[in-house]
């Protein structure tokens, strides 16, 4: 990416599958049942700028392999950066000490044979991003100038960043399984600060891909950052009361985020879910769905297979309001005395399918209530659906934004909000793995003076 | 000691020396316009166990290691790092982080000096090794079997148990060489209980630059789980908490996240030079009531947040941000410290050699006032008084920030009536410490959990204080 550092990985893709063919094939000789390796490499570089100059330039190069033993039905696992056989010798051999001390667990090993992912498609995630260093700080720079020039209350900086990585990623089991692929990603983001009265107020505005074709233009996203953090000036508090609230995209997908935790295998099996035993039942209005979506070309959350080895599909988690699916690893699936569904490390391209509502007409329909446009603080509590966090955004009559709101709290529990879904937007938020328009929820408790 | 500790944990095996890393750093310096450069050399040992349905289920080990190589010039800092300690890996980094500056004088590299006495806050032991595989077990199963033994109503008791031993080398152009072995381990229970089909957490735990043997003394692994039980089953009882403005009363102990969040982070010199902060250029201003007196303090034995010397190799201070109410200080690093004229004050941290330093806090604390917690208790006519809470965050900017309550009760003529469910208070930070009416004499330390965000890096951090009476907050109950 730039004459100091070469535009490849740090060792050969060959070298990397031996790491990890030799890490399965040496617990296998140390007498584990079964093993599974895991290992990525990572470069990059990240540049930002404040105030028309650099600030900080970062050079990334990070390895690392993760091995898990099981000895019997006993697990151990251990963690290195130094890939040459001798230190992956001694690796396994540690992970398998551990195993001799930890319980048997009949739930406990790697993923079943079948439900592997023997051939897995290209999803074309990798682009690398010819740029040189100091192309990358003229775009962060071209960036933070459209931010500044936007208007006289911006008064200062927080900086724009360009980030530029490429990676490579290895998953081998003691069935044979080996998949390997690499990834890029890009990103371009700036934030500024505006003041009025004496009060400061910052926002910032970011694009993410894996291609940087895809990338948004620097101007827009300086722009964008700007119009936020002045939209937020002279923010009053608003009275204590009930009323509608509109979760904007990317807060609506934090809201979707806790729903998939509470039907995480892991939550589940250990009871400590707001939604357990609610498969087959109504969660969401009838007419919403949600579906993930794991092989979308050169996507940000795409996987051709999952943490496991195992396959990722495309398959429905709500329809028609009904939660069709759980969200598991073989583990949990095994607890559960169910099957796996491909979701070991989470979710891959989670799908909230929009609505035909603009976001001005989802104000118009709401005519009185509250946008979200701002979350703070992690008061969500998975094992009731108890949930209360700060907030600021903009405070709606008429259909039509009035002021900006800071300093307040919106409560409520989740399994209540999720019923009270009223209508979601067209306005999807692609840039994330959680995918979902604006969410209007027919009312929340908000407190304030 | 930490110097033969770090000499054969990080140099010699590359077969590395004092003298490598002074012609290293001269290397570096001979760049026109890097002011400063320096060397972070670390090797982290770690492991971690947990246990669930009463049987220990994993265990987890790994070693992290590598040097970091950083050239400032200016306000411009260029960084590079290698998971590799060798001169080649050095000199690479080295001559890309010199591209940084281009132009500008050519400053000097000083010699390596002895620094003054360095502080000895912790025992320089590997936490790994204070305890064999079998007794880490054991700890876990008894932790697990009292939590069960407690109260029928337990369904589920998660235990974990992790350890590190992180061994670090600071070579400065500024003439710093220092080393540091630093311990630390924690401990945490979480359990479920059960009526019917109400269910509610609780959790609690603790941890310290020790060994493991710190959680089997005065039974404090145990009290771990009691604690967590207690809390749980005051939940099962919970109504909804109040939504509004009230008068607030915050326990003594981890309620000091408040302090974390509503003034330390705006408190730290990056945010202060760059003028982004609320705080920015209120030094000498009141910013709290005159009972009032926060610190922040890395020279505590044996606690979390703690170190000897911070990591740009300066000793930890114990430095005064708000002294009777008026705004004394900021936290610095050499960065910032050199652009505000002012001394660093010890609080440059980074979590590892792969990530840059900046000015984060180390344990930040109120002294004790005068009032009897009780009496601050029936002050209060109609209002909350929140024990025990989970994380916060803050806009250091708009000075906006939260903290989340997950045990509280109502105050209702001064006496402590009902528990409530979880809530998240909001307030800001510039104001909010003016609104402290009553500060109790009961100042404690937090039970050493606590971890700090900042920029994507995770710090281990310490917070404290006495019960405080807030007299205006706002609670973000459901109960409107």
């Amino acid at each position: 990416m730039t004459k100091n550092t070469k535009n490849k990985f740090l060792t050969s893709n060959a070298e990397l599958i031996h790491c990890v063919e030799l890490a399965n094939k040496l617990a296998k000789k140390n007498g584990a049942s079964s093993a599974e390796a895991r290992l990525s490499v990572d470069t990059g570089i990240s540049v930002s700028v404040r105030n028309g100059s650099i600030e900080t330039m970062e050079y990334h190069q990070d390895k690392g392999m993760g091995i898990t033993v099981y000895v019997g039905q006993s697990k151990g696992s251990a963690t290195t950066s130094d890939l040459t056989d001798k230190a992956i010798k001694e690796t396994v051999k540690v992970a398998t000490d551990i195993a001799r001390f930890t319980a048997d667990d009949e739930c406990a090993g790697i993923a079943e044979n079948s439900d592997l992912a023997w051939e897995y498609p290209d999803l074309d995630l990798y682009h690398p991003w010819k740029i040189s260093a100091e192309e990358a700080t003229d775009l962060a720079l071209e960036c933070e100038n459209s931010a500044l020039k936007f208007d006289k209350r911006i008064i200062n900086s927080e900086g724009a960043s360009v980030s530029n990585h490429e990676s490579f990623h290895v998953y081998g089991n003691s069935h044979g399984f080996l998949g390997s692929y690499p990834s890029s990603s890009q990103s371009l983001s700036c934030s500024v600060i505006a003041k009025s009265k004496d009060v400061m107020q910052r926002d910032y505005w970011y694009t993410a891909t894996r291609d940087p074709a895809m990338m948004e233009a620097a101007k827009s996203v300086g722009k964008k950052a700007a119009k936020r953090t002045i939209e937020r000036l002279d923010s009053q508090k608003i009275p204590t009361g009930k009323s509608a609230v509109i979760f904007s995209p990317e807060m609506a997908s934090g809201l979707i985020s806790h729903f998939i935790n509470a039907i995480r295998g892991g939550n589940l099996y250990r009871k400590s879910s707001f939604l357990l035993n609610t498969l087959g039942e109504k969660v969401f209005p009838e007419w919403m769905h949600i579906h993930e979506q794991p092989h979308i070309i050169g996507s940000i959350g795409s996987a051709p297979y999952d943490n496991e080895g195992v396959k990722t599909r495309s398959h429905n988690i709500v329809k028609d309001g009904i939660l069709e699916s759980y969200v598991l690893d073989s583990y949990s699936a095994k607890k559960l005395d169910m099957k796996t569904t491909g979701n070991a490390g989470g979710v891959h391209n989670l799908i909230v399918e929009p609505g035909s509502s603009s976001f001005k007409k989802l104000l118009k329909n709401m005519d009185k209530g509250l946008v979200v446009t701002e979350l703070m603080g992690q008061g969500v509590n998975i094992v009731t659906g108890d949930y209360s966090r700060g907030a600021a955004g903009f405070w709606v009559e008429n259909g039509k934004i009035q002021y900006p709101v800071a300093e307040i709290t919106i409560a409520s529990n989740l399994k209540d909000m999720y019923r009270r879904i009223v209508e979601v937007g067209n306005d999807v938020d692609k840039r994330r793995n959680t995918r979902t328009p604006s969410i209007l929820i027919e009312e929340m408790t908000i407190a304030g003076d | 000691m930490p110097k033969q500790i770090a000499r054969k944990h990080l140099l010699e095996k590359s077969r590395l020396n004092e003298a490598a890393l002074e012609s290293s750093l001269a290397n570096l310096m001979s760049q026109k316009g890097v002011d400063y450069g320096d060397l972070y050399f670390q090797e982290s040992r770690f492991e971690s166990w947990s246990l669930e349905d009463e049987i220990v289920k994993s265990g987890h080990f790994g070693i992290k290691k590598g040097v970091g190589v950083r050239a400032v010039s200016g306000e411009k800092t260029g960084f590079a790092y290698s998971d590799e300690i060798s001169q080649d890996a050095i000199n690479a980094s080295i001559k890309t982080v010199k591209a940084i500056s281009r132009q500008g004088q050519q400053q000097k590299t000083k010699v390596f000096v002895a620094g003054s006495l360095p502080l000895h806050l912790y025992d320089y032991i590997d936490p790994v090794d204070s305890l064999s595989a079998a007794e880490k077990i054991r700890l876990l199963e008894n932790v697990d079997a009292e939590a069960r033994r407690l109260d029928a109503r337990v369904s589920q008791v998660m235990v974990g148990l992790a350890g590190v031993r992180d061994v670090v080398l600071v070579a400065a152009s500024d003439g710093t060489l220092a080393y540091d072995v630093r311990p630390l381990v924690r401990l945490s229970v979480s359990v479920i209980v059960e009526v019917n089909d109400r269910r509610e957490q609780g959790s609690a735990g603790g941890g310290a630059r020790v060994g493991y043997g710190y959680f089997l003394e005065n039974e404090r692994g145990l009290e771990y789980a009691r604690e967590a039980v207690r809390q749980a089953i005051v939940k099962l009882d919970a109504v909804d908490a109040p939504a509004g403005s009230m008068p607030v009363v915050l326990g003594p102990g981890w309620p000091g996240v408040l302090l974390h969040e509503a003034i330390g982070h705006g408190l730290e010199g990056d945010f202060n030079r760059k003028g982004s902060s609320a705080f920015s250029g209120r030094i000498g201003e009141k910013v709290a009531s005159s009972d009032c007196t926060v610190v922040d303090d890395g020279t505590l034995a044996n606690r979390r947040g703690s170190l000897n010397i911070d990591d740009e190799g300066t000793p930890t201070q114990n430095t005064v941000l708000i002294e009777n109410g008026i705004l004394k200080g900021y936290m610095q690093d050499k960065l910032n410290a050199r652009l505000m004229g002012v001394e660093s004050t010890g609080n440059a941290r980074r979590e590892s050699y792969s990530h840059l330093p900046m000015p984060r806090m180390t344990n930040t604390y109120m002294l004790a006032g005068k009032y009897a917690p009780e009496e601050i208790i029936k002050s209060v006519e109609k209002g909350l008084y929140a024990v025990n809470f989970g994380g916060g965050q803050v806009d250091i900017t708009s000075g906006k920030f939260v903290f989340s309550a997950s045990e509280a009760y109502l105050i209702e003529n001064g006496k402590i009536t009902r528990p409530v469910r979880g809530a998240t208070l909001i307030g800001n930070g510039p104001e909010v410490l003016t609104k402290v009416s009553m500060v109790g004499n009961d100042m404690k330390l937090d039970d050493g959990v606590g971890t700090c965000g900042k920029e994507g890096q995770s710090i281990p951090v310490g917070v404290g204080q006495p019960t405080l009476r807030v007299d205006e907050l706002t609670v973000g109950g459901t109960s409107a």
